[in-house]
């Protein structure tokens, strides 16, 4: 067993000896794999194998991991070598040697002496650079020196030449020890010395730098305190530094800067992401906002707080203070008028492009996100909030003040520079407090996401409509969601936010319509970035009333109808979500409330006829581009007419609920006066009539019946024409039909009610009666099964038949995973054999080993046992 | 131990006295009056208490004489027999010990008065207490009683008492459903039950023929609502819990016999329907009869009369009355002609708008569920409910769309109905009558469900998808109607409402401008925003 083994790693050796190309060329090594047909063309990589070679590469393998693995097992301890290249097999061991050295010199190589050439290597004796030897040295011994100058003690020389190991020997080891200390701490002080010195020279430079900094400001303040005194004269250290500064400028340069600037082809302005038009959008309006304020504050504030804005921001001390600051006085010195102008016509311009923003974000909201998309809120958060807040009295009384002290300047002005003293000046005074007005009544540029409902209602609070819409665009810009990360939440709960303002807007009374109308595009527009928390908001205010009007129901039996902010409701859901789709989470929903109102609610009032008109025109609204069938909308139309009736005995239609036959209310819309038609003329019904109708006298009464009347007619005839193609029309219309013609005669209504009357009946006469018969859908007969085999031509012999391209990977990973699987299965099998050959080695070394010694044993008993037996031999003799 | 005449109790001090002294003061002369007949005048302390005028000084003094009365007739210190008057006692031989009882039993009578007489005390808390004081006497006189058993046939029972009780509990002024939910505790007890729905029978029996059959609605709500708490026990082993226990052939008392019970029960209920009943009373019988009075009737055909005359009526009541019929005819062999005919005369538009739908589209899904019906009769339900399926809400469409599925099933020859490939393929008109009464002359059979082909237009999806199946051969298995009958309109918008998994919502691509403008316009032409 063992020696098969043996006799291969012997081969394996003398192969080691040799080259590749002295083994490939061995007749011996090498086997030719036989191949059945010779292919033409086709390149084989395996007609020669070398199973030697192979063989010893494998167990070389094996020794390197399996080995050593089997080794280490049940040893928890393990040495790892991590010198460089110790286990790199490939590498000379010159090759590894210079590598490390060169490594270990790279490591001592710091950074900061790259460029120090001179730099040698540090020379060391005993271990101990000699360098800091020789410091140490000095540093102990230069007091020493002038005590004992000349003396040649023994510790000197030694330190000094070192060499004396005797001289070493001899001290004793206590002191050795001391001295080794001693040194060490005082390398160790070295560097701390040299820190605290480094830390010493900072905070004298910072020292230095405050003190700078306090001169500075003082000298500002002082400047500050007499600037007031130097205003007439500036004007003209300015003129005259002007001209001074002007001529510097020479033509030469100015040539070669043209030049300079000139030729280069200057790259175009990249494409602007979203993010970038929108940060520019908000920046924008920041200054906007910026301008506006400065505006209200009076020009000198807004100088100031420019001042302080620049001390805050992280300039550089260079020209560019100062030259903004000459501009500053320079517009002092001129005089209000032309910043005045200036900011006026900005502000004109500003108004202009707001408004200009505006329509093009109705035309088109997506260019709306992308052009002035938004801005974060952030920076000047707090200016807007002192500003919404305590806009009216503070600044008011900062206004007041600031126009006086500018008066004064006026006035002072108007003392030096007499000449200059015209008409315009005073003009200009008054022209600043009217630019302050309109700067108050300006509406902020920025707004924060308001957190709370009632954050927004305070926000919007006290705005003219218009101004309420642009606060709500403002913040939406304010806040786009891709200035920050939590603006898009923001925006997702503002639209919950703005839809309960809308319904609180609906329930007021009287109810602010036109404000809801004016927001509508920006409820759209927002709907369109989220529509999820659209659907949510929208989903929860449908939930909750169909809930409400549910529970109601159960506990009462019937329900009022929907108030007037659900009628809103309702319809900004027909605005923002289509209503054709079959199935939709919003508008099916709402379209079930509504029908479920009209058939539930019982009519009690000429306001309840008025809201289930509105209902009944939302739902036609909502089926007119589907069509579907609504039967609540026509029970509920034919109910409206009935309620005209004069006559209510023998129907010749049956009334659905929530209508009565007969009753206390179904005399709603009788005419208390048949001449009352005359005066009738066709208006809009208000959308507040839902709620109350104040109707003084019987003729306004009859005016809104008459109204309500024709607003039912025309539904009708809308439904008629909605439902022309339904199978079933003449019987959903039959009770209306027979209403209309028998009951409610055309006769005593005005004139275009009688239209309508007529063009009702007519159409509804003109739709077939006579329907085919209902056959199911035919379908597709199954067809019987058949029993003869199914014939496959192979066409393309050779190839693997019939299989797609799915079929063939399929098949090539298969065969891929068996041959993986054999070998899998073929190495651990050689890796299991390697190991048992190892472990009988062992085995058997040590059984030799045993033998070994026994045999030793042996002999040496022998040689005792013969010497002893030879004593005894000799004492015999 | 002369009982000493009545004495001048100062009532003002009574009276000055707060509630809690009252009430240690009552006790005290309770226990005093209990510990010796020297106090026994402290009685009229007690009962002029009781009919103060502070609600509760009367309830305190309800406990006290409770306590005080209960402990006599323990002590059998009441007199029994027939009470001779007051001053005859006084006059007559009798002992002093016969007068004290003759004393005490007159105090105990006038107690019962003023007690019964809270019964109408405008005050909950009165009335609860007087009334659990009268129960307390009854039981105590039920245990020992006041009359002289002579004759051993007779069992000791406080009729007099419970039958005086009732007529207070049924008042006709005054709504008493509280007290009569408390008095129902009392009618656990199997003797008291008994007892008073006899005398509810004698009551109801007395009032109405003295307002001669005319409607008084808060008598008869009392009435009913006393009767619809009682409910009989289904064994006679059952039978427990008695108020007073006999000791003499207990057994063959009538208060222990469950067929005793039942018929006291069922000619209580008869003598009360025998009235006319306002509409919403019928409504309320009617709902409550299928399953808590017809099972308790000794012969629930009795009732024939009732229900036959109630689906008469027509509207929701015959929708209710279906429940009990169909009890009577599957349970108890009522032949009911024309039964059918009525019920598909009953199907009208508001059948879909009531608040017993749900249970009349049970039972008539219970009655139409026979495989033995004629196909003309089921062809002809079928259409009708497609008929008025045209002006039903959507909760009333997912019902009877599998309804008429179903039928469609259940008979294989209805399938003209939805599919008829007729040999000339001219287009009719719509020859079923809907105004005709009898199902088998409204050619119903002639005709199509065109409706439900109008349905699949209709704008709830659920709907339309379940109008939609008769467009292919139905599947064989019937649809679960249950499922459906309760759904409400609210569970209906949860379902879309619900669906979280909604990836993108689509929304309207025209650009809302205005509140009015959009979708056809309609609001915009009729309304104006102020």
């Amino acid at each position: 067993m063992g020696k098969v083994p043996k006799k291969r790693n012997l081969a394996d050796k003398v192969r080691k000896t040799k080259t590749s190309t002295e083994i490939k060329n061995n007749p011996f090594e090498v086997k030719i794999n036989r191949k059945k047909f010779d292919v033409l063309g086709r390149k084989t990589k395996h007609d020669v194998g070398l199973p030697g070679v192979s063989r010893s590469k494998a167990i070389n393998k094996r020794k390197e991991t399996l080995l050593k693995e089997y080794k280490q097992k049940n040893k928890s301890n393990k040495l790892i070598d991590k010198r460089f290249g110790e286990y790199d097999t490939k590498m000379a061991p010159e090759d590894k040697i210079l590598q490390r050295f060169a490594m270990e010199r790279q490591r001592v190589h710091d950074k900061k002496d790259v460029y120090n050439l001179n730099e040698e290597e540090e020379l060391t004796h005993y271990g101990q650079s000699l360098a800091e030897m020789e410091k140490f040295n000095d540093i102990v011994n230069s007091d020493d020196e002038s005590e004992e100058k000349g003396l040649l003690s023994a510790e000197l020389t030694a330190s000094h030449f070192g060499g004396g190991g005797l001289l070493k020997k001899r001290t004793s080891g206590d002191q050795q020890e001391e001295e080794g200390s001693q040194r060490a701490k005082s390398r160790q002080e070295l560097i701390e010395e040299l820190i605290q010195k480094s830390k010493q020279e900072k905070r004298e430079r910072q020292v230095q730098k405050e003190e700078a900094q306090e001169l500075t400001e003082k000298l500002d303040q002082e400047w500050k305190s007499i600037q007031s005194l130097m205003v007439k004269k500036t004007p003209k250290a300015e003129c005259d530094d002007k001209p001074e500064e002007k001529p510097k400028l020479e033509e030469y340069d100015m040539m070669v800067r043209e030049l300079v600037f000139e030729m280069k082809a200057q790259p175009s302005e990249k494409m602007k992401t979203p993010e970038e038009l929108a940060r520019e959008a908000r920046e924008k309006l920041q200054k906007l906002e910026a301008d506006r304020l400065r505006r209200m504050m009076g020009e000198e504030v807004g100088d100031t707080a420019q001042s302080l804005v620049h001390m805050s921001a992280d300039d550089l001390n260079d020209g560019f203070v100062l030259d903004k600051e000459d501009q500053k006085t320079l517009a002092y010195q001129d005089g209000k008028w032309n910043i005045g102008e200036k900011s006026e016509d900005e502000d004109e311009d500003e108004e202009e492009g707001e408004s200009g923003g505006e329509e093009e974000e109705e035309e088109e909201e997506s260019e709306a996100e992308e052009g002035d998309g938004g801005e974060e809120e952030e920076d000047d958060d707090d200016e807007e909030d002192e500003e919404q807040e305590g806009s009216s009295d503070e600044e008011d009384g900062h206004s007041d003040l600031e126009s006086e002290q500018e008066s004064e300047d006026e006035e002072r002005k108007q003392e030096a520079e007499e000449a200059s003293a015209e008409p315009k000046k005073i003009l200009s005074k008054e022209e600043l407090k009217a630019q302050q007005e309109a700067a108050k009544a300006e509406l902020p540029y920025t707004f924060t996401a308001p957190e709370s409902y009632s954050d927004l209602k305070d926000l919007l609070h006290g705005h003219t409509p218009d101004n309420q819409r642009l606060i709500v665009a403002r913040t939406q810009k304010c806040n786009h969601p891709s200035l920050a990360v939590g603006n898009k939440l923001k925006l997702q709960k503002l639209f919950g936010f703005l839809l309960e303002y809308i319904g609180e807007l609906a329930t007021r009374s009287p109810p602010e319509l036109t404000t809801i109308d004016k927001l509508i595009p920006e409820l759209y527009s927002m709907c369109q970035i989220y529509p999820e928390a659209a659907c949510k908001a929208m989903q929860g205010i449908l939930g909750d009333a169909g809930h409400s009007m549910e529970e109601e129901l159960e506990v009462k039996g019937h329900v009022a109808f929907p108030t007037l902010d659900m009628l809103i409701y309702l319809k900004v859901t027909a605005l923002l979500f289509p209503t054709s789709d079959f199935r939709h989470p919003v508008t099916t929903p709402a379209l079930l409330y509504i029908s479920q109102a009209l058939s539930q609610c019982p009519v009690k009032s000429l306001q309840d006829v008025t809201s289930g008109l509105v209902l009944c025109c939302l739902a036609v609204e909502y089926v007119s581009f589907s069509k579907r069938f609504l039967p609540e909308l026509i029970n509920f139309l034919a109910g409206t007419l009935h309620l005209a009736v004069q006559d209510k005995t023998s129907l010749g239609y049956a009334v659905v609920p929530p209508f009565r036959p007969s009753g206390k209310c179904s005399d709603l819309l009788v005419l208390s006066d048949s001449e009352s038609c005359k005066s009738w003329s066709k208006k809009s019904l208000p959308l507040s009539a839902t709620q109350h109708l104040d109707l003084k006298n019987d003729l306004d009464r009859d005016h809104h019946r008459l109204m309500c009347l024709f607003t039912c007619l025309d539904l009708v005839k809308r439904c008629s024409l909605l439902y022309k193609d339904l199978m079933s029309f003449t019987f959903i219309f039959q009770p209306i039909r027979t209403l209309l013609s028998k009951h409610l005669s055309a006769q005593a209504l005005p004139e275009l009610l009688q239209e309508l009357h007529r063009e009702i009946l007519e159409t509804i006469s003109s739709v077939p009666v006579s329907h085919s018969r209902l056959v199911l859908e035919k379908k597709k007969p199954i067809p019987l099964k058949l029993l003869t085999p199914k014939i496959v031509e192979v066409l393309d012999y050779g190839k693997k038949r019939g299989s797609t391209r799915e079929e063939r990977e399929k098949e090539r990973l298969k065969h891929k995973y068996k041959k993986e699987f054999k070998g899998a299965l073929r190495e651990i099998r050689k890796d299991s054999r390697f190991l048992a050959r190892e472990k009988l080695n062992e085995v058997m070394n040590r059984d030799a080993e045993r033998k070994r010694k026994v045999r030793e044993l042996f002999g040496s008993l022998a040689t005792q046992e013969g010497e002893w037996k030879a004593l005894k031999r000799r004492k015999r003799k | 131990m002369a009982p000493a005449k009545k004495r001048n109790v100062s009532s003002a001090k009574t009276s000055q006295q707060s509630v809690k002294t009252a009430k240690i003061d009552l006790n005290s002369k309770v226990e005093r009056i209990l510990e010796s007949r020297k106090h026994a005048n402290d009685v009229f302390d007690i009962l002029e208490v009781l009919q103060s005028e502070k609600d509760k000084d009367v309830i305190s003094a309800a406990d006290a004489c409770g306590k005080l009365f209960c402990t006599l007739l323990e002590r059998k210190e009441l007199f029994i027999g027939k009470l001779p008057g007051e001053e005859e006692a006084l006059g007559g031989g009798y002992s002093a010990e016969e007068k004290y009882r003759m004393f005490m039993r007159h105090r105990y009578n006038s107690c019962v008065e003023m007690l019964l007489e809270h019964l109408t005390h405008e005050l909950h808390g009165v009335k609860e207490s007087a009334l659990c004081c009268l129960m307390k006497f009854a039981a105590g006189e039920g245990q020992h009683p006041l009359e002289d058993l002579d004759w051993s046939e007779h069992y000791s029972f406080p009729r007099e008492l419970i039958l005086a009780v009732v007529e207070r509990l049924l008042s006709k002024t005054t709504d008493n459903s509280l007290l009569i939910s408390r008095f129902q505790e009392f009618l656990e007890m199997e003797d008291v039950r008994y007892y008073v729905m006899s005398s509810v029978r004698e009551n109801v029996g007395k009032v109405m023929d003295k307002s001669k059959g005319a409607v008084m609605p808060v008598y008869q709500t009392n009435v009913f609502t006393l009767m619809s708490n009682i409910s009989v026990p289904s064994q006679e082993s059952e039978l427990t819990n008695f108020m007073v226990k006999q000791e003499a052939k207990h057994e063959d008392w009538k208060a222990a016999k469950l067929n005793e019970h039942k018929r006291v029960f069922e000619r209580m209920w008869l003598g009360f329907l025998k009235y006319k009943l306002p509409s919403n009373m019928y409504k309320k019988v009617l709902v409550i009869l299928h399953d808590s009075i017809l099972p308790h009737m000794s012969k629930p055909t009795l009732m024939i009369d009732f229900l036959t005359a109630a689906y008469e009526v027509g509207g929701a009541i015959s929708l209710l009355a279906l429940n009990g019929l169909f009890v009577l005819i599957h349970q108890h062999n009522l032949d009911y002609p024309d039964f059918y005919k009525k019920l598909y005369n009953l199907l009208e538009p508001s059948i879909f708008h009531v608040k017993y739908r749900a249970r009349f589209f049970h039972l008539a899904n219970l009655f139409l569920s026979s495989s033995h019906l004629p196909v003309y009769l089921v062809a002809a339900f079928a259409k009708r409910l497609a008929r008025l399926a045209l002006t039903a809400p959507s909760t009333g469409l997912l019902i009877v769309l599998p309804f008429i599925y179903n039928l469609i099933r259940r008979h294989p020859s209805c399938r003209v109905l939805v599919h008829k490939p007729s040999t000339e393929d001219e287009p009719l008109e719509d020859p079923y009558l809907m105004d005709e009464e009898d199902p088998a002359q409204c050619r119903a059979l002639e005709s199509s469900l065109w409706e439900i082909k109008t349905l699949q237009k209709h704008h709830h999806p659920d709907v339309a998808k379940a109008a939609m199946l008769i467009n292919t051969p139905l599947p064989e298995k019937e649809d679960d109607i249950s499922e459906v009958l309760e759904i409400t309109t609210y569970e209906l918008m949860e379902r879309d409402l619900k669906q979280s998994q909604i990836k993108n919502i689509p929304l309207e691509f025209e650009t809302a401008t205005q509140l009015l403008k959009g979708v056809g316009d309609v609001l915009g032409q009729h309304f104006c925003l102020d």
